[in-house]
């Protein structure tokens, strides 16, 4: 579904990422761990298009098309779903606006009619009970006043109306309680099916427990340094990242 | 990135620039006295009113044009416009028939004129430089004793009720532009709703310049007797030419006591091309005043149009437990330049109004809101909340707040809150992420900010004004 090749990205001008490789296929969930500042969510920018980062090297092949050569809107529209570490707040513009815009955008570019708004409110109940999302946030303007709970379940909410083939879940258990924690993974765990692919970035394996990944991805400078299965999670949680650094740091220094 | 789509979204063509090829009578350019005199002869004018036009064009000459907006307006030579000019009757026996051509360039304005085409529920008097070319539905109004009517008939056949009233909440002598309309007036809308009839339509004028190198300077005039209701709408386009062309006009109500009046504007002259070529300067006097106790005045404007916008609809709160609004989003793009505000004077007891105005400034347009909220010493309780929000496109453009505050009795409460905020890149990139383009976002953010004041406008003309918005600032942001 998704292949990266030796990709490297900067922002203004300082080189972030050094050489991403990663393939991803149909059906998998994968981790992406590591330290503050290792380019984890420069990655998930350049996966969705912002043009704040600049790519200068590489290639991303996403079922089949060449990603970097698509507006952001298109990525989306292909499939490839962002839930932002940090919402955007967009005053006066109420949610049910934005996922009707959203939602008929994504109809359109596959020829479909948009929805009519019988169909479209049925279709927002019904994602609204998955993520046990209050009634009260959709009515409101989108992610204003929201705490940074509701943003996070916002995010995921909007995923399920999006339905996207990679979800890409930045930070989105940072900032929650533990009840919203587990009301977040559930509903990645509902939208889960077989033809699409799930990439959960985290610095803590907490969410971990209940996401429960094919593969794990240890992120530091810019690269992936480590791969395994769930259990790299649990053994980064125990040794922390020290343990990376000096694993990584040592064969250099030698 | 935001160079890009600054470029892309200040691309907006002007829908409604063409002209209509018809036979129009064309007074000389020029001002004086004998062309005055030629207007009023031209329309059948009583005595009376020659004699307010006279004194008002005497007066003007003593007047010099108004510096302290917030504008940069180039001089204009008023000897060189023509101040009437009406499309030709072809046939003048059947006063009913309007010349197909006519009709067509209505039609294509989104206006039918015949009434079994008309939208439902509204009634409209279409004016064509300086004259009405048709009203509808105005038997079916007069069998509840509402007139509607071009302003000329209503000088013909209810000649009281206009001298009663013209000139009475704008005198003659009110401002520099306004003494120029009152000199030289052509043609406009006249209401009157009588007591306790509730205009069961929407009343509508549509204005529309045709003819090059002259003003428009129309005159409307609404009257609401007591326990009355009407919702009033007004619309105007242009086409496009490279000349500035000038409008004055004046409009002015009066409500009653317990009568409410609702005045919603679509303002869409032509704005001037992408250089700041052309357009209309648009100089406008707007003013009601709740005379009896319990009525209500409001004013809802979407300013999208013109090369210079100068007009602050006001209100006179006159009548004890009064209340007045002004809501208003005013669009600047390109080199447009728009001083708007309102002037809220607080005469009687337990008064309210509140402002509303949201600027939105984009390429090279500036954007100013000036506002004054007067308490008067015997206004006991006056409440005034005004709220003034500013958002700009790209980093060419200004917005500018000039809030004027004159309370003198100590039970008053005024409030004014203000705020300016950009669109930015992140709200963008957030839209484009769920699949919305960068045209479609700025259009949802836009007609997001500007949703609580398109709210009060009337079903059809909120789905225009939307319209309108996205297509004024199309390819604008940053």
């Amino acid at each position: 579904m998704l292949e990266i090749k030796d990709l490297h990205a900067s922002i203004n001008g300082k080189e972030i990422l050094k050489g991403v490789n990663l393939t991803i296929r149909a059906g998998e969930i994968h981790a992406i761990m590591g330290p503050n500042g290792a380019g984890k969510s420069t990655l998930a920018w350049v996966l969705s298009g912002n043009p704040a980062v600049e790519v200068t090297h590489g290639e991303i092949i996403f079922n089949g098309k060449n990603l970097l050569e698509m507006s952001p809107e298109d990525r989306s529209r292909e499939g490839i779903f962002l839930s932002f570490q940090y919402p955007v707040e967009i005053p006066g513009v109420s949610m049910v606006n934005f996922m009707r815009t959203a939602v008929n955008e994504q109809r359109k570019y596959k020829n479909l009619e948009p929805l009519s708004a019988a169909d479209f409110l049925r279709l927002m109940r019904e994602k609204k009970e998955l993520v046990e999302m209050d009634n009260k946030l959709t009515s409101r303007s989108v992610n204003e006043g929201f705490s940074g709970g509701e943003k996070k379940r916002n995010e995921i909410f909007q995923m399920a109306m999006l339905e996207p083939k990679l979800a890409i879940l930045d930070e989105t258990d940072s900032g929650l309680d533990i009840d919203a924690l587990r009301i977040v993974a559930n509903g990645v765990n509902k939208l889960k099916r077989p033809d699409n692919a799930t990439l959960v970035i985290t610095h803590y394996q907490r969410l971990l427990d209940y996401i429960i990944p094919d593969f794990v991805h240890v992120f530091y400078d810019g690269r992936i340094v480590k791969t395994g299965d769930k259990n790299l999670a649990l053994e980064l949680e125990e040794k922390g990242y020290d343990w990376i650094k000096k694993e990584v740091e040592t064969p250099v220094e030698q | 990135m935001s160079e890009d789509i600054i470029n892309q979204v200040t691309q907006g063509e002007y829908k409604y620039g063409f002209t209509t090829d018809i036979d129009t009578e064309v007074f000389p350019m020029g001002l004086n006295e004998e062309i005055i005199r030629l207007i009023s002869v031209k329309k059948n004018e009583p005595e009376w009113l020659l004699d307010f036009r006279i004194k008002s064009y005497r007066h003007w000459l003593t007047m010099k044009m108004p510096t302290w907006a917030h504008l940069e307006i180039p001089p204009i030579d008023f000897q060189k416009i023509s101040y009437f000019a009406a499309p030709r009757k072809k046939s003048p026996k059947s006063m009913d028939e309007v010349d197909p051509e006519i009709l067509k360039t209505f039609d294509k304005l989104g206006i039918p004129l015949e009434e079994q085409k008309a939208l439902s529920g509204m009634a409209v008097d279409a004016v064509m430089d300086s004259i009405s070319v048709k009203t509808t539905f105005k038997e079916n109004l007069a069998e509840l004793g509402i007139i509607f009517c071009s302003f000329s008939e209503a000088v013909q056949h209810h000649p009281d009720l206009v001298q009663k009233y013209l000139g009475s909440v704008v005198p003659y002598s009110d401002n520099f532009f306004a003494t120029l309309n009152s000199a030289v007036f052509s043609d406009g809308s006249f209401v009157y709703i009588p007591k306790g009839v509730r205009c069961p339509m929407e009343l509508s004028t549509y204005f529309r310049i045709n003819a090059s190198n002259t003003g428009q300077f129309e005159r409307t005039l609404i009257v609401a007797d007591e326990d009355s209701y009407v919702s009033y709408l007004e619309g105007c386009t242009a086409p496009m030419r490279d000349e500035n062309q000038l409008h004055a006009a004046i409009v002015e109500i009066v409500a009653l006591k317990n009568a409410e009046v609702k005045y919603s504007t679509v303002q869409n002259w032509y704005p001037g091309d992408k250089e700041g070529k052309g357009g209309i300067y648009n100089f406008v006097t707007k003013r009601g005043i709740c005379k009896g106790e319990n009525s209500k005045i409001s004013w809802t404007q979407v300013e999208t149009g013109s090369a210079i916008t100068w007009k602050y609809p006001s209100c006179i709160l006159q009548g004890d437990n009064s209340s007045a609004e002004f809501y208003s989003v005013a669009v600047t793009n390109h080199f447009q330049q728009a001083d708007t505000g309102t002037k809220m004077i607080h005469l009687g007891k337990n008064t309210r109004s509140h402002i509303l105005s949201k600027g939105i400034s984009a390429g090279f347009g500036q954007n100013s809101y000036r506002g004054l909220v007067r308490v008067s010493k015997n206004a006991d309780n006056a409440r005034n909340f005004s709220q003034c929000d500013s958002l700009l496109l790209g980093d060419k453009c200004g917005a500018h707040t000039f809030p004027y505050m004159d309370v003198n009795n100590d039970t008053a409460i005024v409030e004014h809150e203000a705020t300016t905020s950009k669109i930015s890149e992140d709200q963008i990139f957030y839209c484009n992420q769920r699949g919305i383009s960068t045209e479609d976002a700025v259009g949802l953010i836009v007609n997001g900010y500007a949703r609580e004041v398109i709210n009060k406008l009337p079903m059809e003309f909120a789905v225009e004004a939307q319209k309108l918005l996205q297509i004024t600032l199309e390819g604008s942001v940053g």
